[in-house]
């Protein structure tokens, strides 16, 4: 191995750190990026929020620099303008932010560690995965700079609405052909690597319950993305080459019938059944490896096992596998009808047994514990009831019944945005501060990770937290002025609560931003393993070298290895022989 | 290149028997399937749902692909691509009995194989493109339109259809007429010229995918197996004529790749025999 350390400071700057097929090097590029989108998309919200606390009212500050797809001449938001921040916030969170820096980030990076790997098994086709991301990205960001502005047709791109939209549509389908090309390039790294390059003696049940995540969510990105590249395929032959394959016989636009343009003959529902074919899946891609990256926080700062193991990576497996046979649960209200309705309620009652189980485990685990309250862990507890509240909240919606009522309104709003933002982000925010020391050698700052946990924790409930109400009371989400319907001006207070608290959230930010600067030079200087766990990525050097580890690690125990009693120390590493 | 050693790189894991290439295009099959199963899918749902006289052209009584493409072309298609398939094989099974030259030649018959395929294809989609429908508002009852009653929930419609080669398609909305050569249809054996006037047309189109639903799948489908085609005639190429070098260097290593290349050619060679009798045949 020494030999190629040598090697790796012959290579020059942009094949070391830009052109890398490093994973290490890769995982920290998809992170970055992956943050950075994360913030844009949550500016672009934060405009939004404006229009829905105070309608019409021109925006302050940045209301006139603003693109004329957007505002008026006096700096307020126009229709147009206020759904294609919708959709492009939408898109940009779960395909440009979540996905990538919980997938490309924190997969990339602690995998091939967690299974004693020197690298992933195709090192260049990861480095592809990570620049066909990221041309997807710009892709998508010139949407904002064409004709008619960006994408406006809501995240989900509904046909035939998606069919007739602006020039942004065309562009928005082009980047997510590259983005799920990126995905597939990843998953088939990430599959192989699991299987064929884990450490001698790390069995499967030895696998720390991270890696079981991203093999399971993998899989699911393997098979579940491709129907929306054929998907996105159609749609373009729809909007490019005028078929019809989701434009009905007899559909009449602004008044006037397209049978001239179109040969009709289509489905709109086709498009939907496409699409939440991806999507759903796609609900568990954001929240698998989330649960992974708590997995190794909670049994770290418990000092326990995590309590059923074997549970939690069984109902990882089949949660994998129903949430293939869930996905029309999203289309209730389509009149697809009501035999097909009933499977689907059933499958998705079913489905919520395996996240229980999940979440129990985590529960369960912390019982008795001697816990340590660092940042990391705040972040992993704080998952666990949000994660709760918004898979509590998702039952109403899957029962045809009351989703009648619900579905369409700030209810979903505030439901899968408390599984996503206070669930899987706060996860990956765990993530950032609990592997940052094996990225960098340095800490981050405890103080200003509590300064950035506990106004985050509060803040995000007073985004969210009103949305039920808003919802419950008949407020339709996707509105530019929710006040001109009745309900929405009754509830229009909480309307208001929920926009501070989104600016709050962003301000609550700053002191994570700083942090993350400041503790990549100035940060306390650890080991190896300042935590004491005992998952194989901590036996390898801060930060670990090209190739990984100094000696080939070979695995004696299980992953969570913690307080075995008449040890000598609280923690026993995988690849230490336990002595009595 | 700084590459840190890969384990399983060329031999096979105890577990899987597969080296990493060989388990890695097996999982990118996995992909395809789902994609082109999804378009499948998507052909037999629209299918399904197609109003009655629209499948697979407007106007047609009947409701199968070979009315309007051309089985013949197709087939030979079908025997080129299986023997590109069996070629290919031929090639990796030289190469794994040492003999270079032999391998590398019938490697480059699968290519060549490939472009005939593709040749083949653009004489196919130049006879659509060159070929015109023109939808009426209500029928004109002259010879060489084809007419149609189709029951909808909404009551009984008639579609009128004229299929043939229009003189001025180009033009005719500034000419205040279309000029067409109409095909025979099953009532009259020989083809008319007929003058439209242009009020009397709800759409001219060629036949291309926006003529019909059924065309725009098989525009779809067959064009998206022609981008893998090409793919792989790129993939190929790049071997036969990077061989030589990289045989010398490391001969295991190639044919692991010609093999990898093997099973993707095989899948996309398993889709057209599957693209074949649902377009053409069903």
């Amino acid at each position: 191995m020494s030999a190629e350390h040598h090697h790796e400071h012959d290579l020059p700057f942009w094949r070391k750190y830009v052109f890398s097929v490093d994973h290490k090097v890769i995982g920290v590029q998809y992170t970055v990026t992956g943050l950075l989108f994360l913030f844009f998309g949550f500016c672009l919200m934060m405009i939004m929020r404006w229009q829905l606390a105070y309608p019409l009212e021109a925006i302050p500050v940045i209301g006139t620099w603003l693109s004329q797809s957007m505002v008026d001449a006096d700096g307020v938001l126009i229709g147009d303008g206020y759904n294609a921040l919708g959709a492009m916030h939408g898109t940009i969170m779960v395909f440009l932010g979540v996905v990538p820096l919980a997938v490309g980030g924190f997969g990339n990076f602690v995998l091939p560690l967690q299974v004693g790997a020197p690298d992933m098994a195709f090192p260049k086709l990861n480095m592809a995965s990570y620049w066909v991301y990221l041309v997807g990205g710009i892709v998508m960001l010139i949407g904002f700079f064409v004709p008619g502005g960006a994408a406006n047709s809501g995240w989900t791109s509904y046909t035939p609405l998606a069919n007739i939209a602006t020039t942004g549509q065309t562009v928005w389908l082009f980047g997510m052909v590259l983005l799920i090309t990126s995905s597939l390039l990843g998953s088939v790294n990430f599959i192989v690597t699991t299987v064929q390059l884990r450490a001698k003696g790390l069995s499967f049940f030895r696998l720390p319950f991270f890696v079981w995540a991203q093999f399971v969510t993998s899989f699911l990105l393997l098979l579940a993305f491709p129907p929306l590249e054929a998907a996105g395929v159609l749609q373009l032959m729809d909007r490019l080459a005028d078929t019809s394959f989701f434009m009905p016989t007899g559909l009449v636009v602004s008044g006037e019938l397209q049978e001239s343009i179109y040969s009709g003959g289509g489905s709109p529902l086709l498009w939907q059944h496409l699409f939440w074919f991806l999507a759903h899946p796609e609900v568990y891609v954001l929240i698998l490896p989330a649960m992974g990256i708590l997995g190794e926080v909670i049994a770290c700062n418990t000092r326990k096992p995590l309590w059923g193991y074997k549970s939690l990576v069984y109902s990882a497996i089949f949660l994998g596998f129903m949430s293939f046979i869930v996905w029309a649960h999203h289309m209730f209200m389509t009149g697809m009808g009501t035999t097909l309705s009933t499977f689907f309620q059933a499958t998705t009652m079913i489905i919520s047994v395996p996240s229980v189980i999940i979440l129990t485990c985590f529960i369960i685990s912390l019982w008795n514990a001697s816990i340590r309250y660092n940042t990391p862990m705040l972040f992993a507890l704080a998952f666990l009831p949000m994660f709760a509240i918004g898979g509590l909240t998702g039952l109403p919606l899957g029962l045809t019944a009351s989703d009648i009522h619900l579905h369409d309104t700030y209810y979903v709003i505030g439901h899968f945005h408390y599984v996503v933002a206070p669930g899987t982000i706060f996860a990956l925010f765990a993530g950032v501060y609990h592997w940052f020391p094996k990225v960098t050698g340095r800490k981050m700052s405890e103080f200003m990770g509590k300064l950035h946990f506990w106004p985050s924790f509060v803040f995000i409930n007073a985004v969210f937290m009103p949305m039920f109400f808003v919802g419950m009371a008949g407020v339709l989400r996707r509105q530019f002025d929710q006040t001109e319907q009745l309900q929405g001006a009754v509830v229009h207070g909480l309307t208001i609560m929920s926009s501070w608290g989104a600016w709050g959230l962003g301000l609550a930010q700053i002191p994570f931003i700083i942090n993350f600067f400041w503790s990549i030079r100035k940060g306390e200087k650890v080991g190896d393993n300042p935590w004491e766990a005992t998952t194989l990525e901590w036996a390898a050097p801060s930060p670990p070298p090209h190739g990984n580890f100094e000696t080939v690690p070979v695995v004696h125990c299980g992953p969570y290895e913690y307080s075995v009693p008449e040890k000598k120390t609280d923690y026993c590493p995988q690849n230490v022989v336990m002595e009595a | 290149m700084s590459d840190v050693a890969i384990p399983h790189d060329m031999e096979p894991h105890p577990l899987t028997g597969m080296y990493n290439g060989k388990f890695g295009i097996w999982l990118f099959l996995a992909s395809e399937v789902m994609l082109f199963g999804a378009l499948f899918s998507t052909y037999v749902l629209l299918r399904v749902g197609a109003p009655e006289g629209t499948w697979p052209m407007y106007g047609q009584e009947i409701t199968t692909g070979n009315q309007i493409l051309n089985v013949s072309l197709a087939f030979v298609n079908t025997l080129v691509l299986i023997t590109s398939s069996v070629t290919m094989v031929l090639s990796w099974a030289a190469l794994k009995m040492n003999n270079f030259a032999k391998g590398r030649m019938f490697l480059f018959i699968t290519f060549a194989l490939a472009g005939v395929f593709l040749v083949i294809k653009f004489f196919e989609y130049k006879g659509k493109f060159t070929h015109h429908q023109v939808v009426l508002k209500e029928p004109l009852g002259v010879d060489g339109e084809k007419v149609i009653t189709s029951k909808t929930d909404k009551g009984e419609r008639k579609i009128a259809v004229v299929n043939g080669h229009a003189e001025n398609f180009g033009t005719w909305e500034e000419d205040g007429y279309l000029l067409i050569h109409s095909d025979p249809t099953e009532s009259h054996d020989h083809s008319h010229e007929l003058k439209i006037e242009a009020d009397k047309i709800k759409r001219a189109t060629r036949w291309g995918p926006n003529a019909s639903t059924f065309l725009a799948t098989y525009f779809t489908l067959t064009g998206l197996h022609g981008i893998h085609v090409i793919g792989g005639m790129v993939v190929i190429l790049y071997f036969v004529l990077t061989g030589a070098s990289d045989w010398k260097k490391r001969p295991e290593k190639y044919i692991n790749r010609i093999e990898c290349t093997g099973l993707y050619w095989h899948f996309v060679d398993l889709v057209w025999i599957f693209l074949f009798p649902v377009l053409y045949l069903l």
